[in-house]
């Protein structure tokens, strides 16, 4: 299918030929995590500590041992002692040590012939734990008398005199802050708060682990980055990452929070332990939101200076995030350089602080920070725009980050697309519709840097004249079909005849995740130079066949062609003809291409959206909802817009409704998705997108990451739409219904 | 010499320097006067920084060359979802 939108003079990029995995997925064959099975294998179950902060004194697994059927118990005796630093961190996460630390901390794990076996030998281990002082919220963990919930968490950013919760410390900025203050019309500082939220993927983690008392294994594993999962649970277990061979299923979603471990050793950890017999480790939806990362939760405080003609003179940030019980998990390195990022405003201080508390550790969740980072900073330009009656695009235009603009955290931007995007949402059908009684309308901006890494592609030409493309980096979002895309637009050749498969650790070298929008960045980077390389050996094989120089023979359209008049007569030779004989001709042709990937395009976008207010309930409808956001190029126009409505979604949960809830005993009280409420397909209308393409230049078909930015926006936009439909701004994400109610009481009062 | 502008909480361990001068032709090279120079960066560098050179960010590559000219800003090792 031609693309007939634009002119690009590309055959197949643009183009939406049908999802490589789509009929898998909805006959129900695509394998996930705990669809694997092997013969021999065991079930395991974890105990999780009910405590937010305990002394572990003592562990009894007799009864557990002494039912027939259970074949093995492991406690963090079993795991090796003297690792450091994060190593030791991921190790105290898998099993505490002395002390659990949050409420689903895991303190051993049973392995048995049956699931309900292992449950019911889980329920028969006995921990006798002595309860200690804990702390859940971020800004009471930093507060004097808070209890130190680990000693020594701080490292060398951390300057003298801060609570000993405080694990790091992040200043930096440009201009003179003060003197853009004094410039201002109006100055306006407040504090917004997000509360934790959870990735919400629909698969739970699940792996099978296999390994035998000399210590070399396997595992099936449902992950973003099999590469990373080898070489933590190597670290955990105290074995050689070649000893373990990793292997990826299909997966249910991950958005950041499957980039690590969390109970996968245990898998390892119990069959060694159990004679090298398998087992299968499912987690619960319950043990997920009690025991996976979750993002920060954040207390943000936000000053700006602005002319009374929208001219935004200073800005100034102070964050304060909490990422659990284990330091360096909070991303503040990301939410400061996010928090302005969207502007080119002359003098900015950001400055962060990252704390610990009784929570779990949290993970990387779709654009890290962005979203906490942007509903402060957005609101507050928001308020100021109401205040002072400007259009809040307009505004964003005037002050907005352009191509040669140096970014609020240092670097110059070279080709970017914020202004597109604002003038394409302003032009847009929804910012123009009119809004009824109880209705408001938000915009916001936001951005995410996007990520190249470490990234290893083979190619394999087959005897037919298809390609088989090896990657490392797990297809979340489509990243398959558009290498494949990349690749037979580079080759010449129909889609149909590549395909595109995510191989296991030991087909590759070292590739990260995939995380940080990077795979169809960097993987299809890789994918289109490993076919170049085919493509010169191509060339090659031809040119003896022709008895001429390779430098005579260049590829288009599939075939090699003699490349002028002076290389002779003979006709095209196809990737088929080549393929079929290369057997003779040298022997198999493939490609290959490693890099750790440079040349990202950091990626913005501008949301719209209009919500209606229930004035007597303070529920919130969203009416219709708009993302435009810059792609770069979309080489599968369906997936972009796919990961931009999905963004969306799940950035409209975090505005509205999802958020930990702590009891005073520090236990979540909401670890199941009755209670923790993401939206679901009949809360939201159909999202609107326009996709925005300023090529990349770092890409050879300018791709930008588009799976993180989306995410951003909706947090302010929607909090924003509520003010302008009931005049009470809510600073304190989710926006829920007795929250609004609240808000909407105080306001008439 | 390449002009290395440190984030505000790393100036002090380098007596208070916004911007530090380094004699580097790579990321690799500059890294490693810089904490010849300043040995309280040590722990920052071993931690993991990315680099902005004359504005393009270098994420994670020693070889990257630097100029003489060069302006370069250290920046957090970014992490992604």
């Amino acid at each position: 299918m031609a693309r007939d939108d634009v002119k690009t003079g590309y055959k197949l990029i643009g183009t939406r030929p049908n999802r490589p995995d789509g009929l898998d997925k909805v006959t129900g064959r695509a394998r996930y995590g705990a669809d694997f099975s092997l013969p021999g294998m065991l079930h395991a179950a974890v105990v999780r500590s009910p405590h937010a902060h305990a002394r572990i004194v003592k562990i009894d697994a007799s009864k557990a041992l002494a039912l027939d059927g259970v074949k093995a118990v492991v406690t963090r005796a079993d795991l090796p002692t003297g690792l450091t630093g994060e190593d030791l961190n991921l190790q105290d996460n898998t099993l505490a040590g002395e002390r659990a630390l949050y409420d689903g901390h895991a303190v051993a794990a049973v392995a048995a012939t049956s699931a309900l076996l292992a449950q019911d030998a889980a329920r028969l281990i006995e921990v006798t734990y002595e309860v200690l002082p804990h702390v859940t919220d971020v800004d009471a963990a930093m507060a004097p008398g808070a209890p130190v919930i680990r000693e020594g968490v701080a490292d060398f950013s951390v300057p003298e005199g801060m609570h000993g919760n405080v694990a790091r410390y992040m200043e930096f900025g440009h201009g003179d802050v003060e003197a853009g203050f004094a410039a201002a019309d109006i100055v306006r500082e407040h504090t917004y708060k997000t509360e934790a939220t959870h990735q919400g993927y629909i698969e739970p983690h699940a792996c099978v682990g296999q390994m035998g008392e000399d210590g070399r294994g396997e595992m099936w594993v449902c992950t973003q980055g099999h590469w990373y999962i080898r070489r933590m649970s190597a670290a955990v277990l105290g074995i050689d990452a070649a000893n373990l061979r990793v292997t990826p299923s299909e997966i249910g979603g991950g958005f950041g929070g499957k980039t690590t471990i969390f109970m996968e050793p245990l898998s390892l950890a119990l069959s060694r332990k159990a004679g090298g017999r398998p087992v299968k480790l499912v987690m619960s939806r319950s043990e997920v939101l009690r025991a996976t990362g979750p993002t920060a939760s954040a207390s943000m405080d936000v000053k700006l200076g602005m002319k009374s003609d929208g001219t935004i003179t200073a800005g100034q940030v102070y964050f304060r995030m909490q990422g659990g019980a284990f330091p360096g998990m909070s991303p503040i390195g990301e939410a400061l350089p996010c928090a302005f990022a969207c502007y080119d405003i002359p003098a900015l201080k950001h400055e962060a602080v990252e704390v610990i508390a009784n929570r779990p550790k949290a993970a990387a969740y779709r654009a890290p920070g962005s979203p906490m980072a942007a509903f402060a900073v957005e609101s507050l330009v928001d308020e100021m725009c109401r205040e002072l009656k400007l259009d809040p695009i307009a505004v964003r235009l005037k002050n907005g980050a352009t191509n040669g603009s140096k970014s609020s955290y240092g670097p110059v931007y070279n080709v970017i697309g914020l202004k597109e995007t604002l003038e394409a949402a302003k032009d847009h059908l929804n910012y123009t519709v009119p809004l009824g009684p109880n209705q408001g309308r938000g915009v916001a901006s936001g951005f995410w840097f996007n990520h190249g890494g470490e990234t290893s592609v083979t190619l394999a030409v087959g005897e037919d004249g298809t390609a088989t493309v090896m990657i490392g980096t797990p297809d979340i979002g489509g990243s398959r079909a558009s290498i494949g895309l990349m690749v037979a637009e580079t080759l010449g050749i129909p889609y149909e005849n590549v395909r595109v498969n995510v191989v296991e650790t030991g087909a590759l070298g070292v590739n990260e995740p995939t995380h940080g929008s990077r795979a169809t960045f960097a993987s299809g980077k890789a994918a289109v130079e490993a076919a170049r390389h085919a493509m010169t050996e191509m060339c090659r094989r031809a040119a003896a066949d022709w008895g001429i120089d390779p430098e005579a023979v260049e590829w288009k359209d599939g075939a090699a062609h003699p490349a002028g008049p002076n290389a002779g007569k003979f006709p095209p030779m196809t990737i088929g003809e080549i393929g079929s004989k290369m057997g003779s001709t040298g022997g198999p042709i493939s490609g290959h291409h490693e890099v750790t990937a440079e040349g990202v395009g950091a990626s913005f976008g501008t949301h719209v959206v209009d919500v209606e207010v229930d004035p007597e309930t303070g529920r919130t409808t969203i009416l219709r909802y708009l993302v435009v956001q810059d792609a770069g190029t979309a080489i599968h126009p369906a997936y972009v817009e796919g990961q931009y409505q999905g963004g969306a979604a799940q950035g409209i949960g975090w505005a509205l409704n999802e958020e930990y809830v702590y009891g005073a005993d520090g236990r979540l009280q909401n670890p199941i998705f009755l209670d923790y409420r993401v939206p679901v397909a009949s809360d939201l209308p159909m999202i609107d997108t326009v996709i925005i393409e300023v090529p990349n230049p770092g890409h050879p078909y300018g791709v930008r990451g588009v799976g993180e930015t989306g995410i951003t926006p909706p947090l302010p936009a929607v909090a924003s739409a509520i003010a302008g439909a009931t005049g009470a701004r809510i600073r304190s994400l989710p926006c829920s219904p007795p929250k609004v109610l609240a808000a909407i009481m105080a306001a008439r009062a | 010499m390449a002009k290395v502008h440190l984030w505000a909480s790393l100036r002090r361990f380098a007596d208070g320097q916004e911007v530090v001068e380094v004699d580097a032709a790579t990321v690799g090279q500059m890294m490693d006067a810089l904490e010849r120079a300043h040995p309280g960066l040590g722990p920052a560098i071993k931690a993991g920084l990315s680099v902005a050179v004359d504005g393009e960010v270098i994420a994670n590559n020693r070889a990257a060359p630097v100029g003489p000219q060069s302006e370069v800003y250290l920046l957090q090792r970014l992490k992604g979802g």
